[in-house]
């Protein structure tokens, strides 16, 4: 076989056959196009839906002081167990399926003043393990509380998202001052804006966090509020929660069966429905997915075969005048896989352009917090390319085929 | 090459099938025909004339009897060698003229000399000559849309003359023009037979099988009558 033939007739007969071409190309692009901006959107959501699921957290509890409700040891009931702030590091030490654990104050209705704006707030004081435990996650250009704050009880302050418009509006509020309660703090960094779905404590938007030793300091307060804690495998919630009432039991002498002596809530049981709802995503986009995938074949296939009579001319009079069959089936082949890399390269891209586009609108809003950002994927384009282009060169290469097996006077009769 | 004989058809039977109905169109053809002839098929619609032609072009092979083709047995040769043969030694011309309908006039005299791999420049020569051989040298960008439809049937004449084939085969060339636009492609037969070329025409016009030298009746799939004209002609 002569390539450069080939290559010849198929340059010569692509140039002119552009009608058809640019339509197979837009079938094509517009399926790809549809595909990857649906799904896309659909990994955006769920890659959100986690992000705002674990706002809060994710596969953490929550305990707190109580009563002691049954006589134990000697002991009345009714004596008040509070949380000291030795006890994370003592809890650590007695269950070691602890992975991170930290003591928390709170106070609201604090002073807040930046400038002439003077408000008033929710103080939390924390400890560096809420950034992975509770979510405090920085925004670019500034930093969570980290351990030398909180060992040197620096007088810093990690803003939550609203407080910080509220307080600095767009100003940059990293390495400000502000005063909290008539001290000065210097604001280290901004949490990302999260959606929260579920707090024990008021949102964490609207709160200012600065390190619980500092908080101490200041507040002078004699308890903790709550104390925080996340397994190393959520699998073992409910073991680390025995092992910790047992701890506490031990160490306040309390009756470890005493359900009202500690209040404990975890943020574990959540999960499988969670994982659930996310499937069930997963698989209503999977099916939307492949309708519209077979919408685009069918597009894809409807060109070749509205073509398949003019085509089946054109084989016909290319044999009479002597094209060999292999000249006839390379030209048709090369011809769908050009479409098919031009149509699925320029729909991936499209794709791009549009998801990158969408991604950098300014615009705030709650729905888009909901929605998150699409993010297309690569192999899942490929695979849309894929199967559209069989389905292209199926359509459009077996009549080729056909035609080119049957005598040249066969194919000039095809009505 | 004159009075050597070109195309030899011995018992040649084409039959169809559609399903399970199996229609003979040609019942035993017997046809010599030497080279440099000048030759008329005629007969009644449906009698196998097409039938004959796209056998004698190598557009179909008989389903049986025997084929010669300047010597050689057409019967056995491959997909690829009946390709070169269209390519090379044949010379279509449809009714329907046939012709690509996105290319031009240039183009479509292109298309054999492309499958010939005739170089670029030469290529374009040929076709030049060619189109200017059949009146269309100022024709070479239309496309068939833009022409009338002696100019698509001489476009098709000068596609099937690009490669100087031993015979030009026209399958009711002026079935589709009218009158006058058919006499000057008859002419153009005329012509070529003139300068050497083997011309078979089929034609329902007695008008046009007078002018060649033989006249051969198809009827149901058989030759009835096979005669010479050149009497009739010289007597003229
Ligand atoms: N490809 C085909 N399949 C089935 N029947 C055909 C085919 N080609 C021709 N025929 C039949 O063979 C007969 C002869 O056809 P054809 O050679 O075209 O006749 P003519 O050209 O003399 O009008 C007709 O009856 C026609 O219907
Ligand atoms: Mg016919």
């Amino acid at each position: 076989m002569h390539l450069a033939t080939v290559i010849n007739v198929f340059i010569r007969d692509f140039r002119k056959q552009k009608k058809r071409i640019t339509l197979t190309l837009i079938a094509l692009a517009w399926g790809t196009i549809s595909i990857m901006l649906l799904l896309g959107f659909g990994e955006g959501l769920h890659q959100q839906l986690t992000i705002n699921r674990n706002g809060m957290g994710e596969g953490i509890a929550i305990l707190w002081g109580g009563q002691t409700s049954i006589p134990y040891k000697g002991l009345g009931k009714g004596r008040p167990i509070m949380l000291h702030k030795e006890d994370p590091a003592y809890l650590k030490e007695r269950v070691p399926k602890i992975h991170r654990i930290g003591g928390e104050y709170h106070r609201w209705h604090v002073k807040v003043i930046y400038q002439d704006v003077v408000l008033s707030e929710h103080i939390t004081g924390i400890t560096p393990e809420w950034e992975q435990m509770r979510s405090h996650i920085p925004q670019m250009g500034g930093r969570m509380i980290n351990h030398l704050d909180v060992d040197q009880k620096r007088r810093v302050v990690f803003l939550g998202y609203d407080l910080k418009n509220r307080l600095f509006g767009d100003e940059d509020a990293v390495g400000k001052l502000i005063t909290i309660n008539a001290t000065p703090f210097t604001v280290v960094g901004v949490m990302i804006d999260k959606m929260q779905m579920s707090s024990y404590s008021g949102s964490d938007e609207d709160m200012a966090a600065i390190p619980n030793t500092t908080f101490k300091m200041i507040f002078g307060d004699p308890w903790l509020d709550n104390i925080v804690y996340q397994p190393y495998d959520v699998a073992d919630m409910e073991e680390v929660k025995d092992g910790v009432r047992e701890a506490m039991a031990a160490k306040y002498k309390f009756d470890p069966e005493d359900e009202r002596a500690l209040g404990t809530w975890d943020y574990a049981s959540g999960t499988r429905e969670f994982n659930n709802m996310l499937m069930g995503i997963k698989i209503f986009l999977g099916i939307i997915g492949g309708l519209t995938l077979f919408i685009a074949g069918v597009g894809v296939a409807n060109i070749m075969y509205v073509s398949i009579r003019e085509r089946t001319r054109e084989i016909g009079i290319k044999m009479a005048v002597g094209a060999r069959k292999s000249y006839i089936l390379v030209q048709f082949l090369m011809e769908a896989i050009i479409i098919t890399f031009g149509g699925g390269l320029f729909g991936m891209s499209m794709s791009y352009v549009l998801t990158e586009g969408f991604k950098r609108v300014p615009i705030e809003s709650d729905v888009l917090d909901f929605m998150g950002r699409p993010t297309i994927s690569w192999e899942i384009g490929l695979i849309v390319i894929t199967i559209l282009g069989a389905m292209g060169l199926l359509s459009g290469f077996f009549p080729a085929l056909r035609a080119s097996s049957v005598s040249p006077s066969e194919s000039l009769r095809y009505e | 090459m004159d009075g050597k004989t070109l195309i030899k058809l011995r018992q040649v039977k084409k039959a169809y099938r559609t399903g399970s109905v199996e229609f003979e169109a040609l019942k035993g053809v017997n046809l010599m025909i030497p080279a440099g002839e000048y030759l008329s098929i005629v007969g009644p619609s449906g009698s196998g004339k097409s039938t004959l032609m796209n056998v004698i072009g190598c557009l179909d092979v008989p389903t049986s009897g025997e084929y010669r083709f300047e010597g050689q047995l057409v019967n056995t040769l491959s997909s690829n060698q009946l390709a070169d043969i269209r390519n090379r030694k044949v010379g279509f011309v449809f009714q329907a003229f046939n012709l690509l309908p996105y290319a031009t006039a240039f183009e479509n005299v292109e298309v054999p000399l492309l499958f010939a791999r005739v170089g670029a420049k030469k290529r374009r020569a040929r076709v030049a000559e060619m189109l200017a051989r059949v009146g269309l040298a100022d024709k070479a960008t239309n496309k068939p849309t833009e022409m009338s439809g002696g100019e698509m049937q001489r476009t098709a004449i000068a596609r099937a003359l690009a490669n100087d084939p031993d015979i030009i085969l026209a399958d009711e060339p002026t079935g589709n023009l009218d009158s006058k636009s058919g006499e000057a492609i008859v002419r153009i037969f005329d012509e070529l037979n003139a300068q050497g070329k083997t011309v078979v025409i089929i034609t329902h016009d007695k008008n046009i099988a007078g002018h060649t030298s033989r006249m051969v009746q198809l009827k149901d799939g058989i030759i009835e009558t096979n005669g010479d004209l050149t009497g009739r002609r010289l007597a003229d």
